[in-house]
């Protein structure tokens, strides 16, 4: 039986201060690399694409500005400035052109940007104007994929404006051979060439490609080598000295060469994990399983006496603070549907090996402690959870899951497992599995995954049913017929499957253009050298280097759409009630309700501009009556008591969520419509496409674009998140909700679910509660539901749920040794709760 | 076959199904709610769990109807449901009320179909009912969790609306027949929050055979809205809950009884 040092490891105070100087200032937008990469750009005209690259993140390297910050043990900005960006105008640059003036302002995700950058950032962009992948990916698609996306039925946009991201490499190989091992393992390839090959001249300049590239690398940590000592020549206080030159000799040493001990093992991570996101520009990029090829050099510097655990958490910890000092600029709209500054950087530790056995370690432990010594929302830490998990482990993870920090992410080796084999991944590397960006499993340093390749809108096609194709007046999709002539629900489910089947198609033309567009113009040496088999097939990632090759998009409003046709099914066919006409003239006008109020305020705000653009001076008072138009329904009080009768049929309408087999059966049928026509598909790198079930946070935003539902969901209001019941609906508390998403087929969601449980802190309460929450885990896992987080809800949802109490039904929250749902309390005592989370009590 | 399975549609009355409770018994558990009680507690946190009427509650401006006629069969469809939580979690189902020993055909009926797919089961009851009552139930039970309130007969029929005496006597027979039993006492403040009367009831408690465990409860005010909500009065406006102290104090008196103790179930 092995054992495990299950105890926390004491938080050194230089983490405190490290987290206080990232978040001293807002997080500002470099020009460096941009006008670096353009330099060089203008330097190559002509030359092969894939060397083209190569010089350029050399040029870049050489040449980038560093800084070494105050107290940090691991080294490597890709920013001067604490939490900054560089742009990538290599994929796009319009938007952000467009939004110099406002990125600074905008809800969300705000960044700072100097006069002089923007100044450099115009001057480089005149020279991508028509050179970008999103304009070679446009002139890819066919027209009526463009004008599907223009009708918001799905969006590319992830890919189509910014790098692919969302890979794990293989770190191990780096940190056990360095750059100077996969140069040489290049030259061995190179020097295998023959003169005759067909492809002798793609291979040979891809192979180059990767020796310029890693070249680069050693050069840029010996970059640091140099600020290290220099800055340790001028540092009075004699700790930090010693520190700067341990600094220097780590940055001297790797990652050009194989890490010694386990400070080389980390430094040379960050190296890794930094620079793969100054070579492009995609979110997603994920250390994977950090305690299986960091352990080696733990366990031995241990053993050894060469470490004390305190200093290994410490460097730890350090990690995970730089893991937030990258960050990404997003265009307003991306920003929104992704909001928290997060890069997903998915980190996930425990689970099987390639054998079959538990794989958990001390540095799966040291995990959970440094996410709670940094409390950051990265990394995006996740935990594998298989049959034979030490129960230890999952009690750690359930103490970190009370803290409310929204990690970590539990995953079910029992399903993800399988649900690879059946996609033609091998059982070794399905045991070695770990997760991308958000649920995305995925063999490491083997795949590319193209995770989150779109999110598909499962609720547009519905209403394209109801307009037999046409949207704002244009026929955009296929005119499924007449209601007369619906005779049965199946002439109607049919409807909705060819609208559905008609735009998945175009979804998939959409992702291929771009997936084309990218091997095209910016194909990646770097990140291709760390993944099997670029080397050996002398191509990169981009061109179908890796042994695995997926296309990943997401559909989501699950839960609306099976609720909404059920509704159908019952109301109109089984008992008759209502006809379609009926539902569609309901949707038409919104049930009767008034306009979603963000949204109200954002067409007013619009009206406004455009009448002030055009020289009409407003008051208040006729700012306030625009308003008034824009918001309030029309429709007579006679119709909309007719409306609230019709709602109050569909709440009766039994939904998902409630444990109830006929309505998830039903559910897992609805999930169907999206998950088996795109398997069928194929990328251009001859991988399959496999579609998920999750939304990131894009069921707020792509919410406020789409129509009144059938189950009774108003227009613009947001849609279910993930595969999780619409909000409010599901009322048989927690197991109920947990069993209706287990019926759901996982598997075939093979590019991951997504279910979110909130709880109240109170609810986990005690070792017992801590007991409990790993069975209710466990029982979820047993019935086969691929991944589980858990929003442990603050004081201010609590005050939501107040407010909206129809939102929040199947809140439980913990009260004085009685569990209850919160809506069901009374008003004083909700306070009280809510009083006593601001104490910070349980 | 078909006969044997007749319990199944015993019909009950019900007014709640909470799934994933982590009280009233260990892991996690499904707590249904049965309808009627024969004794008045004036600090009872559930008053729409006393009468066996269906009675209409007013909650937050919402009126809902409490009470619902269900079948042995209906209620198992939760509580299969559940069953993987339960087998993870060592959980089961707990009836509580009101008063389950009201209903005994439906109850041991709904013990019964708990045994018999391996459900653990518990019973949260004052014990007050004739024993022969209590007898019908006992085969299905795992864990009895019976309240005792207080010791002086008077003082208890003042607070609860009956007397004592057929609850002490039957508490010495169900520790005798009974799989495991577990003594709880609410403390209320006014009633039987000093540490003599505590005592008192942990004297008898060990004096049971084979029990070793008492739970306190500390008095809540969670009901308070309940008594408005169905047109009564509540009859302890004043009380506060007992102190962390307090009950801290009173949890060590259960303890140097030589009894296994803890506050909250």
């Amino acid at each position: 039986m092995k054992t495990f040092y299950t105890e926390d490891i004491k938080k050194s105070d230089r983490i405190g201060r490290l987290v206080e100087n990232l978040y001293k200032k807002m997080p500002e937008i470099e020009a460096d690399r941009a006008v670096l990469l353009t330099e060089s750009y203008r330097e190559t005209e002509g030359a092969p694409i894939i060397l083209r690259r190569a010089k350029a993140f050399a040029h870049i390297l050489e040449n980038i500005p560093i800084t070494i910050r105050d107290e940090e043990l691991i080294v490597g900005s890709a920013t001067q400035a604490p939490r900054g960006c560089q742009t990538f105008p290599e994929y796009s640059f319009e938007w952000l052109e467009a939004e110099f003036d406002t990125v600074e302002t905008r809800a969300a995700d705000p960044f700072y940007i100097s006069e002089e950058t923007k100044a450099a950032l115009r001057e480089v962009h005149q020279y991508w104007k028509g050179k970008t992948t999103s304009d070679l990916a446009t002139s890819y698609m066919a027209p009526e994929a463009l004008t599907a996306i223009e009708h918001n039925i799905f969006t590319t946009g992830n890919y189509f404006y910014n790098g692919i991201g969302h890979v794990t490499v293989d770190y191990g190989k780096v940190l056990k051979i360095g750059y100077s091992g996969i140069i040489e393992e290049a030259k061995a390839a190179l020097a295998k060439l023959n003169f005759g090959d067909g492809d002798y001249a793609k291979r040979h300049h891809f192979l180059n490609a990767v020796i310029i590239s890693c070249e680069a690398v050693i050069g840029y940590a010996k970059r640091y080598a140099k600020l290290a000592d220099r800055m340790a020549d001028g540092c009075q206080d004699f700790e930090r000295k010693a520190e700067l030159r341990r600094i220097a000799v780590n940055c001297e040493r790797v990652p050009e060469f194989g890490a010694r001990n386990f400070y080389e093992a980390c430094q040379s991570f960050w190296f890794i994990q930094m620079l793969l996101q100054i070579e492009s520009s995609g979110h997603s990029i994920s250390p994977g399983r950090f305690d299986q090829y960091m352990n080696p050099y733990f366990e031995k510097d241990l053993k050894e006496g060469a470490i004390t655990r305190e200093f290994a958490q410490e460097l730890m910890d350090c990690i995970w603070v730089k893991l937030n000092d990258l960050n990404k600029c997003r265009d307003a709209a991306s920003a929104e549907g992704f909001a928290g500054y997060s890069l997903f950087q998915n980190l996930i530790a425990g689970g099987q090996d390639r054998y079959g056995l538990d794989a958990t370690n001390d540095v799966s432990f040291m995990c959970i402690n440094a996410t709670m010594h940094v409390f950051l929302p990265a990394p995006s830490f996740s935990v594998r959870v298989w049959n034979g998990s030490p129960h230890e482990f999952l009690i750690r993870a359930a103490a970190l899951t009370r803290t409310g920090i929204g990690l970590p992410a539990y995953y079910n080796d029992e399903v993800i497992i399988p649900a690879l084999l059946s996609r033609g991944v091998s059982l070794a590397d399905a045991r070695d599995y770990n997760i991308i960006g958000c649920v995305e499993p995925q063999a490491p340093a083997k795949t590319d995954g193209w995770h989150d390749a779109a999110f598909f809108n499962m609720c547009r096609p519905l209403e394209l049913v109801f307009t037999r194709g046409k949207d704002a007046g244009e026929q955009i999709g296929p005119d499924t017929g007449e209601f007369k002539n619906m005779k049965t629900f199946d002439d109607f489910y049919n409807a909705y499957k060819t609208q559905m089947n008609y735009f998945i198609e175009l979804l998939v033309n959409s992702d291929n253009a771009i997936d084309q567009a990218h091997a095209d113009r910016c194909p990646l040496p770097f990140q291709s050298c760390m993944v099997e088999d670029c080397i050996g097939r002398g191509k990169s990632m981009q061109e179908g280097g890796a042994i695995y090759n997926f296309t990943g998009p997401q559909g989501f409003g699950i839960a609306n759409m099976a609720d909404a046709l059920y509704v159908i099914k019952t109301l109109v066919y089984e008992q008759k009630k209502y006809t379609l006409c009926d539902f569609a003239d309901a949707l038409e006008n919104n049930y009767g309700k008034d306009m979603e109020i963000h949204y109200a305020e954002k067409v007013t705000k619009n009206v406004v501009a455009d009448l002030t653009a055009s020289g009409k001076t407003l008051s208040r008072d006729d700012v306030a009556a625009i308003f008034e138009a824009v918001s309030k329904n029309p429709c007579s009080d006679a119709q909309k008591e007719k409306y609230d009768r019709m709602l109050a049929d569909i709440e009766a309408v039994p939904k998902f969520g409630n444990d109830l087999d006929e309505v998830d059966a039903f559910a897992r049928d609805v999930a169907y419509t999206y998950t088996r026509p795109m398997e069928k598909y194929k990328n251009p790198r001859g991988g399959q496409y496999q579609a998920g079930l999750y939304p990131v946070s894009a069921n707020v935003p792509l919410g406020a674009q789409t129509g009144a539902t059938p189950d009774g969901r108003l227009a613009r209001t947001p849609v279910a998140d993930g595969v999780s019941p619409a909000a409010g609906r599901d009322v048989n508390g927690p197991t109920a909700a947990a069993n209706s998403v287990a019926k759901l087929d996982h598997y075939i969601a093979s590019n991951g679910t997504l279910f979110n449980m909130k709880f109240h802190p109170t609810a986990l309460a005690g070792t017992h509660g801590l007991e409990n929450f790993v069975s209710l885990v466990r029982g979820y896992f047993d019935q086969k539901g691929s991944h589980i987080q858990f929003n442990v809800v603050s004081r201010e949802t609590l005050r939501d749920a107040q407010a909206h109490p129809e939102n929040y039904k199947s809140l439980v929250v913990r009260v004085a040794g009685y569990s209850a749902l919160f809506t069901t309390l009374s008003r004083s005592l909700q306070n009280d709760i809510i009083a006593r989370t601001e104490q910070g009590g349980f | 076959m078909s006969e044997n399975r007749d319990y199944m549609k015993t019909k009950g009355r019900i007014f709640d199904i909470q799934r994933f409770s982590v009280h009233d018994g260990p892991g996690i558990r499904t707590i249904v709610f049965l309808k009627g009680c024969a004794l008045r507690c004036k600090w009872c946190c559930n008053p729409e769990s006393q009468s066996y009427e269906i009675q209409q509650m007013t909650l937050a401006g919402e009126t809902k109807t409490v009470g619902r006629d269900v079948t042995v069969e209906e209620v198992m469809r939760s509580i299969r449901g559940d069953l993987p939580y339960y087998r993870r979690s060592g959980g089961g189902v707990t009836l509580s009320g009101g008063e389950a020993l009201c209903q005994p055909d439906f109850a041991s009926a709904l013990l019964r179909a708990c045994k018999n797919i391996g459900v653990d089961t518990a019973m949260e009851s004052t014990g007050f009912a004739d024993y022969e009552v209590i007898k019908r139930y006992l085969p299905y039970l795992d864990h009895y969790l019976m309240d005792i309130k207080h010791m002086d007969s008077k003082k208890h029929e003042a607070f609860t609306g009956r007397p004592n005496e057929k609850i002490l006597e039957n508490a010495g027979r169900i520790a005798r027949d009974s799989h495991h039993l577990i003594i709880r006492t609410p403390v209320i403040p006014t009633f039987n929050d000093t540490p003599e009367e505590i005592g008192a009831i942990a004297d008898f408690a060990r004096s049971l055979p084979g029990v070793s465990e008492m739970h306190i409860l500390p008095y809540h005010k969670m009901g308070t809205d309940k008594y408005k909500g169905l047109g009564r009065e509540y009859l302890l406006p004043h009380l506060e809950p007992p102190s962390k102290e307090h009950m801290q104090m009173l949890l060590e008196v259960v303890r140097s009884k030589g009894l296994y103790a803890q506050i909250g179930g």
